[in-house]
């Protein structure tokens, strides 16, 4: 019964999604915007707490260093997670379109090549609260002082460790949902499906959560 | 398999109900007793299962504001019954303090969240969407009933609270930190809270399954000539109710998240400079604000209010137009007014928080558009009023209880302007006024809202009708006994009695309302005793009542009413029918109705004029 309407028909008039996707899509927008609130209410809260308080760590200060080359090289670790991330959503680029191609390998490839660079973007954020760890940061304790050289309180490490460890944690479930989406793939699921309208979906969260660590990074690193 | 993708790669548009057909099989497959009544993914059983989920839930909540009535009613007498049910918590008879606070809290989760909320969006939401849109179940009927459990485990949690020693979340319903942040601050600071706020966790997972279900069906599934100006109201408020718990619930969930860390992790989100009694000793939280607390509840708190009433606002809606045989008055007016409100909705939380140190330049802002609300409310009242003037009533209990409501919204409403604005908050906020409002605005009327809908829906929901007398009873001592409970304890915040405190004894300039007191905890236990009887009303009904002999009972207009009278998992047999016009085609043309399915005919008057 699948059939294709003209398009001067009415869109809202009923008997057809008059977005012209079906309801996993829609659910998925939906789902998003949700969740754009729940960072929002985050990144709000860290923001009141900042401006209220008389000063904040420098982030040039707490950042600085990387893995086997030590110290004294601000950001430059946060900007190989952050280009990490992005370009793990250009490979899901890739494998939505390969999908609409109904080129199989093509999804298998990006896909497999979109989880490598989420675990390797977890793997760098597990580098990088271990060695705040080791310093002394956690949540409740915060052994980096204000820019201004007097003693910081704590909400530096606690909003850093919770919005941080919110985003990982939605980075982890991409990674997850990825997995499966993997396994469908090469299950040829999808190919019997007759479409690959899964991996558009997977890949509107993994996009999602790249453009929430647009602003995390934002928020936290830069300014 | 119904999705064909051409060669750049864009589906197909398909009709919504094919993408449906691959979530499950219609009504062809065998269903055992635990698919059909456990494991149901058929949106009608869900419904139910929330319903009589929510009326548990409304028992427990209304028989906890017995007993703390009891107490204010009767501050010198000892219930020696209570000691025997509450055990140390009722101690020789008398309620001790800490409980007293916790059946507030308790009383004020239960009511608000797991009863207007879950029962009754869950409910209409669920049973009514499908059946008035035209489609064969929800978009995705295995979320649904995802959201139920998710909902049944925080019920459970929230149960097992009341349970634990420390005793059940006391912080009142707001659980404003630092109080709720720290163990050590009372009893019900304890595990109470922490079982209380995973409870609501999952309670915003289940309503955030639900309301994006709900939506998706809206917009995708609506049969062929549902336009979106054509569905009934109820599904506008459906609508706007799933849109407001989407964007709403989350902040909910980020505030509840902050406060988990402060009270286990040391963070100071909430917290700063405080000095702790009971035990003695500073804390070294330093830089938080619990005033960012409140507003994230409140940008959640707020809308939520809306989540209650608006569905109730549809239910009224509907049931009023049929009964009185006339179309809804003003239909494009009250989707506009409902979407002010829901609009609004997202802009006025601070007018909670005018008192607690809020900037009173910002404060004046929030007082601007709490009023502004006042107009789509209005516009909505007048349009019932319209509705029913020169209607041809029919008294059925649905109708009463919709008249009932629009009574109650009105009176209820009308002192929400005096609430909303802040310098006349300063002496009304935290007495019984704030307390007589909400609980008619949003308290009352919302439940009034519900049993229109119960008594008008329930021949769909079981195919037997309620019994009428007891339905009387219950629709004229429910009206005056809430009069009576709610209008004197406006006296009692005028003259500043507080809200939350367990004995006014001590407190000489109220002892005058002692005699008050008496009568409302009096009526209180009489109202109560009257929802039992609507409960025994609905088992009783359920299972022997008079039998739904025709498939449309009310002779109402909206699809809902197109099915066999006990509809199987997929609601139509054969094709779903197709609509023709709007559900409120009422006395047209010299006939009763006309149902949405029949074709316009040559001669009828054009669609939206009488």
């Amino acid at each position: 019964m699948a059939q294709a309407v003209p398009a001067e028909q009415k869109w809202w008039s009923g008997g057809k999604s008059p977005f012209n996707v079906e309801y996993g899509k829609l659910m998925m927008w939906y789902f998003l915007m949700s969740d754009a609130f729940t960072f929002g209410a985050f990144l709000i809260s860290y923001g009141t707490i900042r401006f209220s308080s008389n000063s904040w760590p420098d982030p040039n200060e707490v950042f600085q260093s990387f893995p086997g080359l030590g110290s004294g090289l601000p950001l430059m670790f946060v900007s190989l997670m952050t280009f990490i991330l992005i370009i793990s959503s250009v490979t899901m680029v890739l494998a939505v379109q390969a999908g609409h191609a109904m080129d199989k390998k093509g999804v298998v490839r990006n896909l497999v090549l979109t989880i490598i660079g989420g675990i390797a973007f977890l793997s760098c954020q597990a580098w990088e609260w271990t060695h705040m760890f080791h310093e002394g940061a956690w949540w409740g304790s915060n052994p980096f002082l204000n820019i201004d050289g007097t003693k910081a309180s704590t909400n530096f490490t606690n909003f850093f460790f919770t919005i941080t460890g919110f985003h990982g944690f939605h980075v982890f479930s991409g990674v997850i949902i990825n997995i499966i989406m993997l396994i469908m793939t090469l299950n040829n699921v999808f190919e019997q499906r007759g479409h690959y309208l899964m991996i558009e979906k997977a890949g509107l969260y993994w996009h999602f959560v790249d453009l929430v660590w647009v602003f995390v990074f934002t928020v936290f690193y830069l300014v | 398999m119904s999705h064909e993708v051409n060669m750049h790669g864009q589906s197909e548009v398909i009709t919504t109900h094919e993408v449906h057909h691959d979530e499950h099989h219609g009504h062809h497959h065998k269903e055992t007793f635990i698919t059909k009544y456990i494991f149901s993914q058929d949106h009608k059983m869900i419904a139910k299962q929330f319903l009589v989920t929510g009326i548990i839930w409304a028992i427990i909540g209304g028989l906890f504001s017995v007993l703390f009535r009891l107490q204010l009613g009767f501050p010198n007498e000892t219930f020696p019954f209570l000691e025997t049910i509450l055990g140390k918590w009722a101690e020789g008879g008398k309620l001790n303090p800490e409980f007293y606070y916790a059946l507030t809290t308790m009383h004020g989760t239960v009511l608000v969240f797991f009863v207007l909320t879950a029962g009754l969006s869950g409910t209409f939401s669920n049973f009514l969407i499908p059946l008035q849109v035209g489609a064969r179940d929800m978009a995705s009927p295995f979320m649904n009933m995802l959201s139920f459990w998710f909902f049944f485990a925080a019920s459970i949690i929230m149960i097992a609270s009341l349970f634990v020693q420390t005793g059940p979340a006391s912080g009142g319903w707001t659980s404003y930190p630092p109080l709720s942040a720290l163990g050590d601050a009372s009893e019900g600071s304890k595990i109470g809270m922490d079982l209380w706020l995973i409870a609501m966790a999952l309670f915003v997972v289940n309503s955030l399954l639900g309301s994006l279900n709900y939506i998706s069906t809206i917009l995708n599934m609506r049969t062929k000539g549902m336009s979106m100006t054509r569905v009934p109201l109820t599904i506008w408020a459906l609508l706007f109710t799933a849109v407001l718990g989407v964007l709403s619930f989350p902040v909910l969930l980020s505030g509840f998240i902050l406060l988990l860390f402060d009270r286990h992790a040391g963070t100071s989100f909430y917290l700063s400079d405080i000095f702790l009694a009971s035990t003695q000793k500073a804390l070294p939280n330093e830089g938080g604000s619990a005033i960012l607390y409140q507003h994230l509840f409140w940008f959640l708190g707020h809308p939520e209010v809306y989540i209650i009433i608006l569905p109730t606002m549809g239910l009224v809606s509907d049931v009023m137009s049929a009964n009185a045989r006339k179309p809804i008055f003003g239909y494009m007016a009250m989707v506009g007014s409902m979407f002010a409100i829901a609009v609004l909705a997202f802009l006025v939380w601070a007018h909670h928080m005018f008192v607690t140190g809020l900037n009173p330049f910002l404060g004046a802002f929030f007082v601007l558009l709490t009023l502004l609300i006042a107009v789509p409310s209005a516009i909505k009242v007048f349009n019932w009023l319209t509705t029913l003037w020169k209607g041809n009533l029919r008294f059925t209990p649905g109708m009463l209880f919709s008249i009932g409501f629009v009574s109650l919204f009105i009176s209820g409403g009308l002192t929400g302007i005096f609430l909303g604005n802040s310098t006349l908050d300063i002496h009304l906020h935290d007495t019984y006024f704030v307390i007589a409002h909400f609980h008619i605005v949003m308290g009352v009327s919302a439940f009034f809202g519900m049993f229109a809908g119960l008594y008008h829906w329930f021949p769909k929901m079981f195919g037997r009708f309620m019994n009428n007398t007891l339905a009387y009873i219950h629709f004229w001592i429910t009206l005056v006994g809430a009069y009576l409970i709610f209008w004197p304890m406006h006296y009692q915040g005028l003259a500043g009695v507080p809200r939350r405190y367990l004995d006014f004894s001590g407190w000489a300039s109220f002892n005058q309302f002692d005699g008050l007191n008496r009568f409302i905890s009096i009526v209180t236990i009489i109202v109560f005793a009257v929802q039992l009887l609507f409960v025994f009303n609905f088992f009783y009904s359920m299972f022997k009542g008079r039998r739904v002999r025709t498939q449309n009972p009310w002779g109402a207009t909206s699809l809902e009413w197109t099915t066999p009278i006990n509809p199987g998992h997929g609601n139509w047999e054969g094709e779903i029918p197709e609509v023709h016009r709007w559900a409120y085609d009422y006395g047209k043309d010299g006939r009763e109705f006309i149902p949405q399915t029949e074709p316009v005919g040559a001669n009828e008057t054009p669609e939206g004029k009488h």
